[in-house]
């Protein structure tokens, strides 16, 4: 059995002991980088504050337009950004368990699509903001039973088949998107756009983001050996005691509560769901336990440092930030094909 | 002790009669070999023992209680399954894919103890897959994965095996060794029901055999009654010679002669 010694060693990447599974410290470390980019976001800018101005921010006597930036301007717009970008980590993570498949993402499959049909067509007919918010989440849920739905058909979740299915269902809801835009009046347009490629620069208050990462991280944390278990296959999950059903059910609503919280804050970003898990997986394994709420630090991590680039790449003019995860996560996803065949 | 016995229990076969109702009694002890050729259903047989799939007519009942009633978590602390196809869309490590064998004894915050990994280990050195533990899985041979699955199955301490075709991929040595320790789980009180293909090792390490015929008809009982040329060259459509080795019948395919390679 030694022969086997040195292959365990080259395969990397698999934590050797995983009942030792040492979750805290790589979520420490995730956490530090989250906050560190966090505060490089808030310094960076058109005026950069050193970190004496931020410190000064905090103890309250900073510079009146310091004040302003980092704490009006700034500061929300970043904490959005961390909600947004861990509430599609997650989803992603989540929705990648339930199909078994690398590839899924709440973006790529429709889901982030059908949400930002849903608050469109609320917003159009002049509802409030829960009506907008709920009809989010109605639109996120159909596509996933769509997609879900078409895809399995009579077989498994192949991946040709889950792919065109949610591929042609995200054209499907872009049309739509595109269709309710051009009726809408021509003056609101610009602050519109960004239902059909995210953008930060519209980003509502950051606090729903950011407590629905924060339930859903709470809920999920029990749930990771189960879906460990389902990871190796619904009828392997059910003999190693996990009720199947109610956990696909579940992690349905979840994904779509989360991407329609994200896409309501932030439009619809992309790759996000694809790229943080499919990185993390790469460094940390597969342990679930480890994996989703790395997610939700990482996303958050990823999506601020990609924000400062929206902001600051050609500048003063701002690109979408869903430009920037699109040239992330177009090869990603590339690369996640071309490895599947 | 275990029991599991099925009530007038009829798979469901799309498109197919209801051929024999089973009545099985597979208790503490027993080894029980499930044949039949392809699409007789055997596997349909062995979801519907482990509740996975419902019956069309009939009833499981685990330990005296139906298995429908059942929560998935109490059943899975009493029958593990080896399955023959596995997904790993998300390739772990062996030591982990053995050790989620845990999951049904624990808690959804509970982490693995060492008692747990202990018990992994020692499933993953009965079939000879110790020092792979850090392999992913997907870099594992057919055979191995094979083994990998026994192994899971034995983490799981189950009292009643159901196995389908615990001996695919494996050479002739582990196929042995497979045999061998499914039968001790047997000496110690467990109990296995297994489909298999190969005739030869029902004949050798099975007490109990279920033929299973392709028009849902069947018949069971002891090895030494079930086991004869007639039986197995109707089940089969294949005539067979009849040698015996080490006081054990064993069945080869009769080939006519023009067939055979010179």
């Amino acid at each position: 059995m030694s022969a086997a010694e040195p292959e365990a060693r080259s395969a990397g990447a698999v934590p050797a002991a995983p009942g030792l599974v040492r979750i805290w410290p790589p979520l420490l470390v995730l956490a530090l980088i989250g906050v560190g980019s966090m505060l490089l976001a808030v310094a960076w800018g058109s005026v950069p504050i050193p970190l004496s101005g931020l410190f000064a921010v905090l103890t309250g006597d900073a510079e009146p337009l310091h004040r302003t930036l980092v704490l009006e301007l700034r500061l929300p717009r970043v904490l959005a950004a961390f909600g947004t970008g861990g509430l599609l980590a997650v989803a992603g993570a989540l929705m990648q368990v339930l199909l078994r498949n690398p590839l899924a993402d709440p973006y790529v499959l429709g889901l982030s699509g059908g949400a930002a049909v849903g608050a469109l067509g609320a917003m159009l007919v002049g509802l409030g903001a829960l009506a907008i918010s709920g009809s989010a989440f109605v639109g996120a849920l159909l596509s996933t039973v769509l997609v879900f739905g078409l895809a399995h058909g009579t077989g498994s979740w192949t991946p040709t088949r889950l792919l065109l299915t949610g591929v042609v269902v995200a054209a499907g809801w872009g049309a739509l998107i595109t269709f309710m835009l051009v009726i809408s009046p021509t003056e609101r347009l610009p602050g519109m756009l960004y239902w059909l490629m995210g953008d930060l620069s519209y980003a509502r208050s950051p606090w729903p983001s950011l407590t629905v990462l924060l339930l859903a991280c709470v809920l999920i944390a029990p749930l990771g050996r189960s879906l460990n278990a389902l990871a190796r296959g619904p009828l392997q999950a059910a003999t190693l005691g996990v009720a199947v059903r109610p956990l696909e059910w579940g992690i349905f609503v979840a994904a779509s509560l989360l991407t329609a919280t994200a896409v309501i804050t932030a439009g619809t970003i992309g790759f996000i769901g694809l790229v943080v898990p499919h990185m993390l997986r790469l460094v940390f394994g597969t342990d679930q336990r480890l994996i989703l709420p790395a997610s939700a630090l990482a996303g958050g991590s990823l999506l601020v440092l990609a924000d400062i680039g929206a902001r600051t790449l050609i500048a003063p003019e701002q690109l979408p930030v869903g430009v920037i995860t699109a040239l992330l996560g177009v090869p990603t996803f590339l690369y996640l094909l071309y490895r599947s065949r | 002790m275990i029991s599991l016995a099925t009530e007038d229990l009829v798979i469901d076969i799309p498109e197919r009669g209801d051929g024999t109702p089973l009545s099985l009694h597979v208790e503490s002890g027993q080894v029980w070999g499930v044949l039949g050729p392809n699409g007789a259903g055997k596997t349909t047989l062995l979801h519907t023992l482990a509740g996975l799939r419902r019956p069309r007519s009939g009833r499981v009942l685990l330990d005296g209680e139906p298995l429908a009633g059942l929560r998935r978590k109490r059943i899975a602390r009493r029958l593990a399954v080896v399955f023959q196809e596995r997904q790993d869309g998300f390739p772990a490590s062996v030591l982990e894919t053995a050790l989620i064998g845990r999951h049904p004894f624990l808690s959804p915050w509970d982490l693995e103890t060492a008692d747990d990994i202990g018990v992994a280990r020692a499933a993953l050195r009965a079939v000879e897959l110790d020092g792979y533990e850090a392999r992913p899985v997907n870099t594992l041979s057919g055979g191995e994965r094979q083994r990998l699955a026994v192994a899971t199955a034995l983490t799981q301490q189950p009292a009643l095996w159901l196995a389908d075709e615990p001996s695919n991929h494996l050479d002739l040595r582990h196929q042995v060794a497979v045999m061998r320790l499914l039968r001790a789980q047997a000496a110690e009180g467990r109990a296995v029901l297994m489909c298999l293909h190969d005739v030869n090792l029902a004949a050798r390490w099975c007490d109990r055999i279920l033929l299973l015929y392709p028009d849902g008809t069947a018949c069971w009982g002891p090895t030494a009654t079930m086991l004869v040329p007639q039986a197995l060259e109707g089940l089969y459509g294949q005539p067979l010679d009849v040698v015996e080795v080490g006081g054990v019948r064993l069945f080869v395919p009769r080939i006519s002669v023009s067939l055979r390679k010179r």
